[in-house]
C-alpha cells in the first residue's frame, strides 16, 4: 500500500495496576504469600531435622507477634490467590464432559471453592484436635 | 442516516472524541471531538456513519455487516476492545465517548489498525481440516457425534474481531505472540476428532511466541463478542505442549481426544 505509515503506540507502561487486569495482578503476586507458607513450613522441616534445640527455636519464631502478623499477611494472600486461581481455573484445562454434556465453568470455579473451604474447616478442626 | 425523532424520541446531543491520525499529515495521534445528535437505538457505529455523513467525511473506520458477525468494527469504545455496532451511544450519555483504535495494533488510520500480521498468523496455523486418513466418496462422509462436536464447536464461532488481541497485555508487550484468536482457530482444528493435523500444528504451540507466552489473564475471554473463549483455547494447548515434553522422554505421544464411541468416525 503506498503512502502507508502505520503508527505504533507504546503498550501502558502500569497496563497491571488498572481494572480489567487487577484481579490478574492479584492472582500472581499473592502467589508470594503460597511460597511464604512453603518457605516457613520448610525451615519448620529443616529445623526438626537438626535437634530438639532448633526446632524449639522455629515454634518460638512461630509464636512471636512478628510471625503472626507475618502470617495474617499471608493468610490474606491466599485468600485473594484461593478466589482468583480458582476463578481462572475453569480456562485452564480441557473442557470437561461429563455423560454427554459440557461441564459451566462456573461450576468448576464453584466446586474448586468448595474444596478450599473444606480443606480450611478440616485443617482447622485439626489444629484444634491436636492442640495440647 | 440522520436520527429520526420519530423512532426513538427526541434526539439527544453526545460529545463523541475520537483518536485520529492522518499518516499524510499528522506526525502522531491526536483526539478530535464531535457533538453527535442520538437516538435510543442508535449503535456507537451509527454515530461514527453520523459523523462520516454529516460533520466529517474525513473520518475513517471500518464496518460491514453492523450486525456483529462481519468483525470488521472492533475498537476501543470507553477504553474497552468493542464492537461498535454492539455497543449504544445511550450507555456513554451524558458522558463523553471516548474511541480508540483497537489496542496493540499500528495504527493505519484513523480508527483503522493494521491487520496483515494477524492474518499472517491465522495463515501459520493450517486454518483447515487435514484428513487423518484420505477417504474416496464412495466411503462416505466423516462423521462425528455430538460430543465429540461440544470438544471444540465454541472455537469455530470466531470473527477474526480481534478484540482479544486489544485485550491480551502479552501482545501488547510482544508482537509475536501467536496470540488468543489464532490460538482458538487452532484449537478448532486440533480439537476435531476428524482431524489429523495435530502434530504440524503443536510445532507452533510449543514455541516461546506460541502457548508460552500467554500468562492466563484471561481477558480475551471476557471481552470476546461470540463467547469463543480463547483463553481456554490457549491454556488447552499448554497442558497439551507440556504432555508432549514429558511423553517425549517416554518415546511416544498420546492422542488427547476420546475415540468415537460405537466406532463412527475415522
Amino acid at each position: 500500500m503506498s503512502g502507508a505509515r502505520p503508527y505504533i503506540r507504546p503498550i501502558e507502561p502500569l497496563w497491571w495496576a488498572r481494572p480489567p487486569y487487577l484481579a490478574y495482578t492479584l492472582r500472581e503476586a499473592t502467589g508470594v504469600a503460597v511460597a511464604g507458607y512453603a518457605v516457613v513450613l520448610l525451615a519448620g522441616v529443616i529445623s526438626l531435622a537438626s535437634g530438639e534445640g532448633a526446632y524449639q527455636a522455629w515454634l518460638d519464631f512461630l509464636r512471636s507477634p512478628w510471625s503472626l502478623a507475618l502470617h495474617l499477611l499471608f493468610l490474606i494472600g491466599i485468600l485473594a490467590h484461593v478466589w482468583t486461581w480458582f476463578a481462572i481455573m475453569p480456562k485452564t484445562m480441557p473442557r470437561l464432559v461429563i455423560g454427554d454434556r459440557v461441564v459451566p465453568q462456573s461450576w468448576i470455579t464453584a466446586a474448586g471453592l468448595a474444596v478450599a473451604i473444606a480443606s480450611f474447616i478440616v485443617i482447622l478442626l485439626l489444629a484444634k484436635w491436636v492442640q495440647p | 442516516m440522520p436520527p429520526d425523532a420519530a423512532a426513538g424520541g427526541a434526539p439527544r446531543e453526545i460529545m463523541i472524541k475520537t483518536l485520529r491520525y492522518r499518516p499524510d499529515v499528522d506526525s502522531k495521534p491526536a483526539w478530535q471531538t464531535y457533538r453527535v445528535p442520538f437516538t435510543e437505538d442508535m449503535s456507537v457505529l451509527q454515530g461514527l456513519q453520523y459523523i462520516k455523513d454529516h460533520l466529517d467525511g474525513t473520518l475513517s473506520f471500518r464496518w460491514s455487516c453492523r450486525m456483529a458477525i462481519c468483525g470488521s468494527c472492533g475498537m476501543m469504545i470507553g477504553g474497552e476492545p468493542k464492537l461498535a455496532c454492539m455497543s449504544v451511544l445511550r450507555d456513554y450519555y451524558p458522558g463523553e465517548l471516548v474511541i480508540e483504535p483497537l489496542a496493540h495494533f499500528p495504527i493505519e488510520r484513523d480508527l483503522v489498525v493494521t491487520v496483515g500480521e494477524f492474518v499472517k498468523k491465522i495463515e501459520s496455523i493450517y486454518p483447515y481440516l487435514i484428513p487423518k486418513t484420505a477417504r474416496r466418496l464412495d466411503e462416505g462422509e466423516y462423521l462425528q457425534t455430538p460430543l465429540q462436536l461440544a470438544r471444540y464447536e465454541t472455537f469455530s464461532d470466531c470473527i477474526n474481531c480481534m478484540l482479544c488481541y486489544a485485550a491480551c497485555p502479552q501482545f501488547g508487550e510482544n508482537p509475536d505472540f501467536i496470540g488468543p484468536g489464532a490460538m482458538a482457530l487452532l484449537q478448532r482444528y486440533n480439537g476435531d476428532s476428524r482431524d489429523g493435523g495435530e502434530e504440524k500444528r503443536m510445532a507452533l504451540v510449543h514455541t516461546e511466541n506460541g502457548a508460552w507466552s500467554c500468562t492466563a489473564v484471561g481477558y480475551c475471554s471476557e471481552v470476546c463478542p461470540k463467547q469463543v473463549d480463547p483463553a481456554n483455547a490457549v491454556n488447552q494447548n499448554k497442558t497439551r505442549s507440556a504432555l508432549d515434553y514429558f511423553l517425549r522422554f517416554l518415546g511416544r505421544s498420546v492422542d488427547v481426544r476420546s475415540a468415537p464411541p460405537g466406532g463412527g468416525a475415522p
